[in-house]
């Protein structure tokens, strides 16, 4: 039973993870039909900047201000830098593009991809970096559950998230951007013709969902401890996977399609194989676009001709 | 009375006069005449010339890999370039007809040291391709119920799927990090294949016959309905053709050629490491076919000898350097019209150089006191011209962030303005170059291949050899 709930919190705090990432795949790919493949790099850069943060500040175990303070400065420069990331890769490489046969953002994607992932490596170097997490928070500390220890880096995971997914469905049901951001993705050029600013519309999208693959980065680092420049291609594809489980282009849908997967991966590591977790998380996949190719959220799609 | 062909005449004109004049204009008729067959015999012709002039091992070796990742981008082709559907997965096929081959001619299978199964080629690739066909239309199948880019994220999964199967399958069988080594050649009817070389002509023929199949194919009814199908399956249904049946097709077809590749290279390298399988190697043959133009078999084949060559040499610090400068001017030269502009861009990028180097030189002597990365003559040249400090890690790491914010400007410049950006940006790249990125061959490499992905992409979409598609954005 403590072995059950532990897999279940683990479950929850990397669903959170991936739920956070798979809003970025879902926002741009519901307002450009763009599967952007480097999103899993730029959680990568997010981790990578807050990691640099710490450094910045004295170090995991002489650091100069409070650690509240840092982790706040941390998802600050993260969702800042990975934000402008996304920005300038949706204004250079992908609006050239943007009316180009389908295949041509996919393979420059691809190599956005590519590009960032050995970047990271050439600057920073191939060896893995630790957060050192447990040298500034305690790994005790935090809520105590008959045997099972629930710690303060599991709830800031799970509040911020939850909090972050609550505020992005805010600002796209009840401000003006997310209407233009919801007119963009059911028709662009009726919402261009409507005065809808859809090159801005479209480049704070890339920001608002980098920004959160930014966050979701310096959690990760938190909760995991161990960064390389490689950590983005997997948690990419599982979010993506994410994203499309719950169904594409639904905020919601991502959010119980990554905890859905998140859960999947905790309990087939802790009561499956170790080994074969990643192919657990395929086969989910694989389901789901056989029985319901829409998502559990998703809307079937009609065909325009 | 007007004369018979008078008008015929007039309407060549302009195209006679487009066409350029002396020998380019010659070239040009000649190409024009040329037939499809007449020029791949004449390729073959020159790929067999190749093989008598190389004398050395390490070229004969990267001979056999161009030709390989040749077959492996004609292969990928299949279902990218002429179905349009985006397969992620072509890795997973390469490293089945790799393994397949590998536990058919090796002692994977048996008790260690003893036994194991020692088919002939003759025997053995023919069930690889079968059993890599077969697996393309099981894929294929899960294929048809997903529209393109869902179908990217399956493929991707799978060329995952089999990195793990691979990696965690009993080590007994499949080898698991260690690989599978000690492989049998290629051998068939008592006489085997050894010497890189002899790979090599026997990767010249199987290119050029996969090439002619893969060229009627393309102009049978099968390659024009593939094509229909890429650029508006449902139009296409409508014309009453089985668009699932070509799905599952052009994937196979892929499959089979990706598995062709496969046993061929397990064979020549004698043995199998997953790690031969990665995302990397899935990117760099993407890389040669977009680099040589989606959807033609002369740029698959193409990229293949220039994306291969290319990675060779940038892995040499002495021919890097004739690359990375090569590629700089030739850049230059086609893109910076007229010649009076572009003598006065190499003229400032010279001066600014030399200039630079001495002021920095003149302020302090430890900020020019490394030498370049480039060795032989380039890096002889040079030495005077960039600025390379002693310990020039992370001066380098600098000078490449400021490259990419500085080329990310010169995209939006125009005019004179880009023309005055195009001078210290050039300089700074030189820099960077000998300071860093040759220092790190592989990195940079990789770099490269993603960068020409996106160049490609954005600025010449049809890839050297390809040919303009006109069509249009239906979603």
């Amino acid at each position: 039973m403590q072995e059950f709930i532990q897999t279940i919190v683990n479950g929850l705090q990397t669903g959170s993870l991936y739920a956070l990432i798979a809003l970025g795949y879902t926002m741009v790919y519901g307002i450009l039909k763009l599967l952007n493949f480097a999103h899993g790099d730029v959680y990568m850069v997010g981790a990578y900047i807050g990691y640099f943060v710490i450094h910045w500040f004295g170090g995991p175990t002489a650091l100069s201000i409070p650690v509240p303070l840092l982790i706040l400065i941390m998802f600050a420069l993260a969702s800042t830098g990975c934000g402008l990331l996304g920005v300038a890769m949706e204004r250079f490489a992908y609006r050239p593009l943007r009316d180009a046969p389908r295949i041509a953002p996919l393979i420059t994607a691809l190599g956005i991809s590519f590009v960032l992932e050995n970047t990271v490596l050439l600057l920073f170097g191939g060896f893995t970096r630790s957060y050192q997490t447990e040298s500034f928070i305690s790994a005790t500390s935090g809520i105590h559950l008959g045997g099972v220890t629930i710690n303060i880096v599991e709830i800031m995971v799970i509040v911020v998230s939850v909090a972050m997914m609550f505020g992005l469905r805010q600002i796209v049901h009840r401000t003006t951007l997310g209407k233009s951001m919801r007119a963009v993705a059911s028709d662009r050029e009726a919402a261009e013709m409507l005065g809808i600013n859809v090159n801005r519309t479209i480049a704070l999208t890339f920001f608002i969902g980098s920004a959160m693959a930014g966050v979701a980065g310096v959690m990760s680092g938190l909760a995991f401890d161990q960064i390389t420049n490689t950590i983005g291609f997997l948690a990419g594809l599982k979010a993506f996977t994410a994203a499309v489980v719950g169904g594409i282009g639904s905020i919601a849908g991502a959010m119980i399609g990554g905890i859905v997967i998140g859960l999947a991966e905790a309990f087939s590591l802790s009561y499956i194989s170790t080994k074969y977790a990643d192919l657990i998380v395929f086969g989910i996949l694989i389901v789901t676009m056989l029985v319901r190719p829409q998502g559990i959220f998703g809307r079937p799609l009609l065909q325009k001709v | 009375m007007a004369q018979i062909g008078v008008d015929d005449w007039v309407a060549q004109s302009g195209g006679r006069r487009d066409g350029g004049s002396g020998w380019r204009k010659l070239l040009a008729r000649a190409d024009s005449r040329l037939g499809w067959w007449p020029r791949l015999a004449l390729v073959t012709l020159a790929g067999l010339i190749a093989g008598q002039l190389l004398t050395n091992v390490n070229l004969q070796t990267v001979a056999f890999n161009s030709l390989l990742y040749a077959m492996l981008a004609l292969g990928l082709n299949i279902a990218v370039g002429w179905a349009g559907l985006l397969d992620l997965g072509y890795i997973a096929f390469f490293g089945l007809g790799a393994y397949g081959f590998a536990v058919l001619s090796s002692t994977a299978t048996g008790a260690s040291g003893s036994g194991g199964t020692h088919l002939p080629a003759i025997e053995s690739i023919p069930i690889v391709i079968l059993i890599a066909g077969v697996v393309g239309v099981v894929i294929g199948l899960i294929a048809l119920r997903l529209s393109g880019d869902y179908l990217a994220i399956v493929t991707l999964f799978v060329g995952q799927a089999f990195m793990e199967v691979v990696n965690n399958v009993d080590p007994g069988t499949l080898g698991g990090v260690n690989g599978i080594f000690g492989l049998d050649s290629l051998h068939s009817f008592g006489s085997q294949v050894t010497s890189p070389l002899g790979y090599y002509y026997l990767a010249l023929v199987m290119t050029v016959v996969l090439a002619g199949i893969l060229h009627l194919l393309d102009t049978s009814r099968t390659g024009r309905a593939w094509r229909a199908l890429r650029d508006d399956p449902l139009a296409a249904s409508a014309m009453t053709i089985p668009v699932n049946k070509l799905k599952v097709m052009a994937f196979s077809f892929g499959a089979m050629v990706g598995a062709l590749a496969g046993t061929l290279f397990a064979a020549e390298q004698n043995t199998v490491f997953p790690t031969n399988f990665t995302a990397n190697i899935l990117i760099l043959i993407y890389a040669c076919l977009v680099l040589g133009g989606v959807g033609s078999i002369a740029g698959a084949i193409a990229g293949g000898l220039v994306v291969t060559i290319g990675e060779q040499m940038l892995s040499s610090p002495n021919d890097a350097g004739y690359l990375f400068y090569g590629l700089i001017l030739i850049v230059l030269v086609m893109r910076i019209r007229p010649w009076r502009n572009l003598a006065a861009v190499l003229t400032g990028v010279i001066g600014l150089g030399f200039a630079a180097h001495a002021l920095a030189g003149a302020i302090s002597s430890a900020a020019v006191a490394g030498a370049p990365g480039s060795g032989g003559s380039i890096g002889s040249a040079v030495r005077d011209y960039v600025i390379v400090p002693a310990n020039p890690a992370t001066y380098g790491n600098i000078l490449y962030v400021v490259l990419i914010c500085a080329l990310v400007v010169i995209v939006r410049l125009h005019g004179t303005r880009r023309l005055l950006a195009v001078v210290p940006t050039v300089y700074i790249a030189a820099c960077c170059w000998e300071a860093r990125l040759i220092v790190n061959p592989s990195i940079t490499t990789q770099i490269m291949i993603g960068a020409i992905l996106i160049v490609t992409m954005a600025a010449r979409p049809q890839g050297l050899l390809g040919t303009h598609r006109v069509e249009t954005a239906e979603q």
